[in-house]
């Protein structure tokens, strides 16, 4: 429990869990990050921030405030 | 269609799809863009030959990940396709999609297929599927999806004629919708929308209700019907989200049998280039380097061909003067348009090879990189990762910077980008630098190798950037902007760039700002030229007034007719303007005909050295003043009866032209993208402050 994108190590999965729809913005869904998803780690940028991931086939960089809101399931 | 054989078609998909390349092979050298960029929303458009009967215009519309707009940009393939006034409102749609990304690519166009205009979908980059280790059973796709479908290479030149013999077919395509959104979501709620809007699609109605901030189109009354449907909002935004999980799920059930890929194809290319390229300190190294090589070219490169067209002008300039018949005309030609389409011309050399490089970097998916390694430092200044593009543009001109903006969806971060974007050294103020250091600063090296004039440059550069961080800071802990921060790019494949891409991205860019900037230097030149040969009573009677003083009395003829000329130069409008702003720049070490330049600068920077030249030049009256440079270096200040461009005077209009906004066209540009006359007026007065106060005090400590 409490696992969130931003917990993610680098080269770490997880599976996207349900998120709230009013803080997600509606750009990051159009963009393949749906709950259900596969989310892998890619790179951390050298300030810890933001993160550079892949989730449902597309590669992403999102700042950490925003991984932080998106929980998931470490695989 | 507008006419019998012209067929509107509009180019749509995701950015990093290769729409653009597709664009090229389909329009080629055909290809115009809308107005300067500054004016309106880049619209890139070309006609393109489809059959012996029927030719079709092409519009590419800026890449854009959903139909729901994030940026500016993309509110323009919004308000094209919903618009049925709109001059580009197609008759057929092209959806470009690419192999590798196809699934993220397929909710744009299961969005566009629900708009009930015909629409294709091109499945780009289909040479790179057997490397890839990726296969489409394309029969199925078509079925799914119903749409008619082209495996395509835009860069191999593949696949485009069958798109073209397929568009010549666009009445007989599928316009069925496919994500028949009501059911799923709120059938009530739907049902009701497409009966009050019988006349639409329903999708198109359900857009008009949650982009109707952005339908500029719509009618009053249309827009009170719209309201009824938006009174909760928070529902709204719910089917939104539920929309797009919805279609990705149909999308998802589509692909499970059409689209497979044999993964242990696939090359470890992209996350090999990833790990050097943002490693925590090879990635700084490598960004830094490419820093250096961009400027260094911009500087070396560009040098030659500057020298070149200079000497070129100021040939021509001696040719009209020798060969035209004496008279007003031929001195406006000699004085005012040849040096004018010169001052204009030798921009073309760095603002090309600046647009060379940002083309370049962001062709091969390497600017991505920099807006991730950037963005935490960034952000303590109050900007973005994304505000490094503008940042960078803004040293060739500080116009498309403003523009390259845009894609700041941050509207606090994209504000501050805007107002400290004109303090990075643009290439206006190039000529203005390049004159003053070789006046006042000794040619001499340093330590060998560094050339003292060239330092000098390189501090003005850094001076610029620091300026635009320090007041970058400043910014963030005063603006009380509403923001909430979403920050989502994505990180595309590096690909090597196409040459045919790069070529006519540099063309287009550089065209567009000479068009732009140049008619304004022109026009400026023009006028200036006018109000410094033409003046009030004084000007006209300065004959008979220089040749009747008793001072003059013995004088001989030479070193009469120069009196006479710079007493027509003192009374000339442009004179009498520069005398009367004369004691405000007074402390700054100015003189009246410094005060020309300065208000001619305020149009353009670089406007500056041709307004001095043009000031002298009449004042010697035909003849040969030697190089600018020279007259600028004989200029004496009668008052003190030194030099006029000694060190203090020189420091102080570096550090003026540093610091001070001058430029109409930056202000027009932000007026435009802030919509409003607070921040240009901001910026205006703010960076004339600090360029007084600066040059005050260096003129004031050096002298």
């Amino acid at each position: 429990m409490g696992d969130t994108i931003a917990s993610l190590r680098i080269g770490e999965r997880g599976i996207i869990e349900d998120f709230s729809l009013d803080i997600i913005p509606l750009c990051l869904l159009e963009m393949g990050c749906l709950p259900g998803k596969e989310v892998s780690l890619i790179q951390i940028a050298p300030l810890k921030d933001p993160l550079y991931i892949k989730v449902n086939g597309s590669h992403l960089a999102i700042r950490k405030e925003m991984a932080d809101l998106i929980n998931i399931t470490k695989l | 269609m507008r006419n019998n054989a012209v067929l509107n078609v509009a180019l749509v998909g995701n950015p990093n799809t290769g729409k653009t390349s597709l664009f090229n092979q389909l329009t080629g050298l055909k290809q115009k863009v809308g107005n300067y960029p500054g004016i309106t929303v880049d619209k890139k458009h070309g006609k393109c030959k489809i059959s012996d009967e029927l030719t079709a215009e092409i519009v590419d519309l800026p890449g854009t990940y959903s139909i729901n707009p994030q940026t500016l940009d993309e509110t323009i393939v919004l308000e094209t396709l919903l618009n049925k006034k709109n001059e580009s409102y197609p008759d057929a749609i092209i959806v470009v999609a690419e192999v590798e990304n196809l699934k993220r690519n397929l909710l744009l166009f299961t969005q566009i297929k629900d708009l009930q205009i015909p629409t294709i979908l091109v499945i780009n980059m289909s040479d790179q599927m057997e490397r890839k280790g990726i296969n489409i059973d394309i029969e199925t796709l078509k079925t799914a999806l119903k749409t008619e479908i082209v495996l395509i290479s835009s860069r191999k030149n593949i696949g485009i004629d069958v798109l073209k013999k397929e568009l010549a077919n666009y009445k007989n395509w599928n316009t069925e919708t496919l994500a028949n959104i009501s059911t799923k979501i709120d059938a009530n709620y739907f049902s009701e929308l497409e009966k009050t809007f019988s006349e639409n699609s329903l999708y198109k109605s359900w857009l008009l209700i949650t982009q109707q901030e952005y339908c500029h189109f719509l009618t009053e009354a249309q827009n009170k019907k719209i309201n009824t449907f938006k009174t909760d909002v928070e529902k709204i935004k719910k089917y939104q989200h539920k929309e797009t999980i919805f279609r990705y799920q149909k999308i998802n059930e589509i692909l499970k049998t059409a689209y497979k890929v044999d993964k242990s194809k696939a090359t470890d290319l992209r996350s090999k280039l990833d790990s050097i390229l943002t490693h925590k300190i090879w990635g700084y190294v490598i960004f830094a380097f490419i820093l250096l090589l961009i400027f260094q070219s911009i500087f070396e490169w560009a040098s030659f061909p500057m020298d070149l067209i200079d000497g070129i002008f100021a040939k021509l300039s001696q040719l009209a003067k020798n060969n035209l018949p004496e008279g007003v005309f031929t001195n406006l030609i000699a004085e005012g348009i040849i040096p004018g389409i010169g001052g204009v011309l030798i921009f073309i050399p760095q603002i090309a090879i600046l647009f060379l490089f940002i083309s370049l970097l962001e062709e091969t998916g390497y600017m991505s990189r920099v807006v991730f390694l950037m963005d935490k430092i960034m952000r303590k200044f109050g900007m973005s990762g994304k505000s490094i593009i503008p940042l960078i543009s803004g040293t060739a001109c500080a116009i498309p910077a403003v523009m390259a903006s845009r894609n700041i969806s941050n509207w606090k971060e994209r504000l501050i980008t805007i107002l400290v974007v004109p303090f990075t050294t643009c290439s206006a103020r190039l000529p203005v630098y390049a004159i003053l250091i070789s006046l006042i600063i000794p040619s001499k090296r340093i330590f060998g190798i560094f050339n003292l004039q060239g330092l000098t440059l390189m501090a003005l550069y850094l001076l610029g950037f620091t300026a635009a961080i320090f007041s970058a800071i400043l910014l963030n802990n005063v603006l009380k902007v509403e923001h909430r921060s979403f920050f989502v790019i994505e990180m595309p494949n590096y690909k090597v760039p196409s040459v045919k891409n790069v070529f006519y991205e540099v063309v287009e860019k550089t065209k567009a700002f000479i068009l732009g900037a140049g008619k304004i230097i022109l026009a400026l030149s023009i006028v200036l030229w006018f109000l410094a040969s033409n003046g009030t009573s004084a000007y006209k009677n300065a004959e008979k007034h220089v040749t009747t003083l008793e001072e003059n009395s013995n004088l001989d003829n030479e070193a009469l007719q120069k009196k006479i000329a710079s007493y027509k130069l003192e009374n000339s409008y442009i004179g009498t303007m520069g005398k009367f702003i004369e004691p405000v720049i007074e402390p700054m070490g100015y003189d009246w005909k410094i005060g020309i330049a300065l208000i001619s600068s305020f149009a353009a920077r670089e406007v500056f050295v041709g307004a001095l030249a043009t000031i002298y030049s009449v004042e010697s009256e035909g003849e040969d003043v030697g190089t600018i440079k020279e007259r600028m270096g004989a200029e004496i200040n009668p008052k003190t009866g030194l030099k006029r461009f000694n060190f203090a005077t020189g420091m102080s209009l570096l550090l003026f032209y540093a610091f001070a906004m001058q430029c109409i066209g930056t202000l027009a540009i932000v007026k435009r993208e802030t919509k409003s006359w607070k921040w240009p007026i901001l910026q205006l007065v703010g960076m004339g402050a600090l360029a007084y106060i600066a040059a005050f005090l260096a003129f004031n400590i050096l002298s």
